[in-house]
């Protein structure tokens, strides 16, 4: 009989899990903020969530990666208070929302971003155009020797084809061709930057908060022009052909106090500092102001 | 087993006492209840064959080339070409404001600055013969397997990613059959008993190692390792990935054939040793056909496993959509494209259908191979016991 | 022969010595009972708790699903179904079928019916004022409920041979007692499978505890501050943090001793499991040979 009785605890105390459990999410906690969207800021939106925690400590963030195509999936499906974009929102995704919540999502500039080709330590190229990129990507290049390195054939890496990286290097490198079938893509930009590491004859891109073991090497316009490096004077000086903005997208009727102050959190001093902790670059502190007063549609 | 033979008498003693109100009701409860299994298989196939029907009757349409509609042409165009022109049915149609209708026209227009112009334009690329045979896409020198989801023109040829798939599994197979097989005769046959009791818990153990981990150490380590020994071009390749699926396979085959092989009743080997055969003898020519069916259950069931593993291919295959059966090519699988890709699509679109397809594939042939494993399985234990000739 | 059964214990050895040589610095009770919202990529302070609570709450939750309906189908399919009927035959055929179903299927099952669809309905039940879906997320609860639909033939098959193990004669004296059958069912059946039971849900938990591929689109989280504390949040996962820390982190060389630390913990955890399971079994399996 003691058994029995054992059971009996073991169910009753199931029972009540289950009722607190289920009772539990009707308190609905206002406070939740939900980050998705691209891969190349996840690690940024991380360190933020971080910092800002730690001074709002009654604030509760959850960041999700999966590339910006992920954050604009879930923006219009309503699954996410904030989308992280790596690329312009386009126009299709912008009438998929409209449809969704009947307003134009707002696009909020967070930071600048120069975007790095990556080659292996032992690799003695150290620039390449524009031309030469999108000859190596679209696999019309497939050896070193014809831009003056080993004769070696080219291992190409990619991005998953659901980063904003994938389509902003597609279409400002590529002009829109397709990428050759033959590159890897990878799940996320670490993992191309490893490879990249470790592969003599690999060649990868991505955020330039990624560059740590591989390296990053200079880029030209075209072969007559000079070539930059993807830091922080030549991106915001535009002379590094290949820099972009990074955005947050937000749906402009959710603009609850949490959101909004958050947001403006971000473009503060405290947030922009942050962004040069991770690797990104700052906005230019007029362009972080004129956002700053509030939160409107784009145009 | 022998127990289950007089199960019935019980049964049947059961039914004779007559059951009260209450009796009655939890039997129709607990019957209920074990309906769930066949409901969620049945809901499983319906939810994923549901979001791909459209593309298997080929309904999905869309116009790519279309007139502009100025913003201020709102108030002056038809209903039911503005419903047309902006794909949107009667009822959200009639639910949307003015003001929402103006800004999707205005959004509409952005989106034919940026259409594609030229002759692949009109394609409906979700069609079967696209996403099946060979097409020259412009810009293409030849026709080709083509998977570009992601592009003006979608591409969406799935050709690539089933080779990837098949090869990768095959590659498991080949590493993981014979060490699978030769272990579960060894184990079962030949290894003294002490040493079974330790190895058969090991190897089960292996089961639990989540594929996750077998995929981060194809990715971190080995993926190197084989690259430095062998010196091949491309560091993660379908080899890399089948040697890291054939080890999450390994135990599934091991403890599927050793089944087998146990349950073949002890009286053929002893009948085989009291001839004067050695144990190697005995386990290759008596018990080893005798299992057969079930060892080729295990292989099939092995397969199973191996074509719908998602995270050791995801990460350690280098996902490149290329149509090759060299083993040290790239590849893309049609799981790791799955979970590489349907976080971002939109819930209803073209890319999504065709994702559910892959899953619906990929459904169907992980369900014909448990089939086809259960049923030899059950087939070769009801003639082990002697129930058919 | 036993040169394949070599093979497969050296593959395992390597796989875990390299795991254990590589990371067996970084992994300590400082690690596992660190959070990881500070500092996530810091090697130095980074801790795994975290992943530890959101990988417990959807194996505890996943349990508290599939034990009641796994255990009760197990308990049709011996006490009540007729042998080779064909409903039960349809049943285990179902049972059968579940168990093979790849995990990435899970995962858009999940995604399809239990976000999307039931999640979707409940949004428009409860709250049918509000825009933004509440229910309609990914959340801890879909992804508890897509790996209980996964591991329902785990426990289903356990527990049938823990139901099958009892000697019938039991039955038979309860009945002939006097006892209706669903009071044997309940006051002699049942106690005496309880441990095979047991075994049951420890493997299932062990089995999804490493599971990411079903969790991916229905729940798992990069990143959150603090413990998932309703069903409706998201969560880290150990299995989904080793997947990121590979692919997503920002520096993979300066994290891959908080990687391995964190394959050290997943692995203890799912080990420990399948250890449980096995010596309850060894156990009941001497209990039986004495018992008949």
């Amino acid at each position: 009989m003691s058994r029995q009785s054992n059971i009996n605890t073991v169910i009753k105390g199931l029972f009540m899990i289950i009722l607190v459990l289920l009772t539990k999410p009707l308190v609905l906690n206002g406070e939740t903020i939900t980050v998705k969207g691209s891969d190349t800021l996840v690690i940024l939106a991380q360190k933020w969530a971080e910092a800002y925690m730690l001074e709002h400590p009654d604030a509760k963030i959850q960041v999700t990666g999966g590339g910006s195509g992920t954050g604009f999936a879930a923006l219009q499906n309503q699954t996410t208070d904030l989308a992280n974009a790596s690329r312009r929102i386009k126009p299709s995704e912008s009438a998929a929302c409209i449809r969704a919540f009947r307003k134009r999502p707002t696009e909020i500039k967070v930071c600048l971003d120069g975007l790095t080709v990556y080659l292996n330590q032992s690799n003695p190229i150290d620039e390449l155009s524009l031309g030469d990129l999108k000859r190596i990507f679209t696999g019309k290049a497939t050896n070193w020797k014809e831009f003056g390195g080993l004769d070696a054939p080219i291992t190409v890496y990619s991005r998953e084809n659901s980063s904003g990286t994938y389509e902003f290097f597609k279409r400002k490198v590529l002009h829109e061709r397709d990428f050759a079938a033959n590159i890897q893509s990878m799940p996320g930009t670490a993992a191309v930057v490893q490879a990249v590491t470790k592969d003599r004859y690999g060649i990868g891109y991505g955020g330039a908060a990624y560059s740590t073991t591989a390296k990053a090497i200079r880029i030209s316009r075209s072969d007559e022009s000079p070539a930059y490096a993807p830091n922080e004077a030549n991106v915001r000086n535009q002379t590094y052909p290949i820099w972009r903005y990074l955005f947050i997208y937000v749906n402009p009727d959710q603009d609850r106090d949490a959101i909004t102050d958050y947001l403006r959190w971000i473009q503060s001093d405290v947030g922009q500092r942050i962004v040069t902790e991770v690797g990104y670059f700052p906005l230019p502190s007029e362009n972080a102001e004129k956002i700053q007063l509030t939160i409107h549609p784009t145009q | 087993m022998k127990e289950n033979d007089s199960n019935p008498n019980w049964q049947s003693l059961a039914n004779e006492s007559g059951s009260s109100l209450i009796e009655k009701a939890m039997e129709k409860f607990v019957f209920l209840i074990s309906l769930t299994t066949i409901l969620f298989v049945l809901l499983i196939f319906v939810f994923i064959a549901r979001e791909s029907l459209p593309i298997f009757l080929g309904t999905v349409e869309r116009s790519i080339v279309r007139e502009p509609i100025p913003v201020n042409a709102l108030t002056t165009t038809p209903p039911e070409e503005l419903m047309a022109y902006l794909d949107l049915s009667a009822d959200e149609f009639q639910s949307m404001e003015k003001e929402t209708l103006e800004l999707l026209l205005e959004v509409k227009l952005e989106e034919l600055a940026q259409a594609p112009i030229g002759t692949d334009a009109t394609i409906q690329t979700t069609r079967w013969r696209y996403l099946l045979l060979p097409f020259q896409w412009s810009g293409y020198d030849a026709p080709a397997f083509i998977w570009q989801p992601i592009s003006q023109i979608r591409k969406y040829n799935i050709v690539p990613l089933l080779i990837g798939s098949l090869k990768t599994s095959l590659i498991a197979l080949l590493f993981a059959v014979p060490i699978a097989i030769g272990a579960a005769i060894y184990v079962s046959q030949l290894a003294p008993m002490r040493i079974r009791e330790w190895i058969k818990p090991m190897i089960e153990m292996m089961a639990g190692i989540p594929s996750v981990v077998l995929g981060f150490f194809a990715l971190i380590v080995m993926a190197t390792t084989l690259q430095e020994t062998f010196g091949y071009q491309s560091r993660l390749n379908a080899l890399v990935a089948g040697i890291a699926l054939g080890l999450a396979v390994i135990p599934v085959i091991f403890s599927i054939a050793e089944d087998a092989l146990t349950s073949v009743p002890q009286s053929f080997s002893h009948a085989a040793l009291a001839l004067g055969s050695s144990r190697w003898q005995t386990a290759s020519s008596v018990v080893l056909p005798a299992a057969l069916p079930g060892i080729f259950a295990a292989v099939v069931l092995g397969f199973g496993r191996a074509i719908g593993e998602t995270m050791i291919v995801l990460m350690a295959t280098g996902n490149a959509s290329i149509v090759s059966w060299s083993l040290l090519d790239s590849t893309r699988t049609i799981t790791a494209t799955i979970a590489a890709e349907l976080a971002e699509t939109v819930f209803g679109g073209e890319h999504y259908r065709i994702l559910f397809v892959l899953g619906t594939i990929l459904f169907g042939v992980t369900f014909l191979a448990n089939l086809v494993g259960d049923v030899v399985i059950h087939r070769l234990k009801r003639r082990l016991e002697g129930k058919i000739a | 022969m036993a040169f394949a059964t070599a093979i497969i214990l050296a593959f395992a050895a390597v796989i875990l010595s390299n795991i254990l040589w590589q990371g067996w610095e970084a992994f300590s009770w400082r690690f596992i009972t660190s959070r990881a919202d500070q500092n996530m990529f810091d090697s130095q302070q980074a801790g795994v708790l975290q992943m530890i609570a959101g990988t417990s709450a959807r194996v505890v939750l996943m349990t508290i699903f599939v034990m009641p309906i796994g255990v009760i189908t197990a308990i049709y399919l011996t006490e009540y179904a007729r042998k080779d009927s064909l409903l039960t035959n349809l049943i285990q055929s179902a049972v059968n079928n579940l168990a093979g179903v790849p995990s990435i299927v899970f995962g858009l099952f999940g995604l399809g019916f239990f976000v999307n669809f039931i999640g979707g309905n409940l949004d428009l039940i409860l709250r049918p004022e509000q825009a933004a879906p509440y229910w309609r997320n990914p959340a801890l609860i879909w992804a508890s409920l897509t790996l209980a639909v996964m591991t329902l033939p785990v426990v289903i098959v356990s527990t049938e041979e823990a139901l099958k193990a009892i000697p019938p004669g039991l039955r038979e004296a309860s009945m002939a007692l006097g006892a209706t059958r669903l009071e044997t069912v309940i006051r002699i059946v049942i106690p005496q499978a309880l441990p095979g039971i047991m075994t049951g849900g420890v493997l299932a938990v062990g089995r999804a505890a490493g599971e990411v591929a079903p969790i991916l689109f229905t729940g798992a989280a990069y990143y959150m501050s603090g413990y998932p504390s309703h069903l409706t949040d998201q969560f880290m996962d150990l299995g989904y943090h080793i997947f990121i820390l590979s692919t997503q982190s920002p520096d993979i060389e300066g994290t891959r001793s908080i990687l391995y630390a964190t394959v050290i913990t997943l692995l203890l955890l799912t080990f420990t499991l399948n250890l449980l399971t096995i010596l309850m079994r060894a156990r009941i399996r001497t209990k039986l040979r004495t018992f008949h």
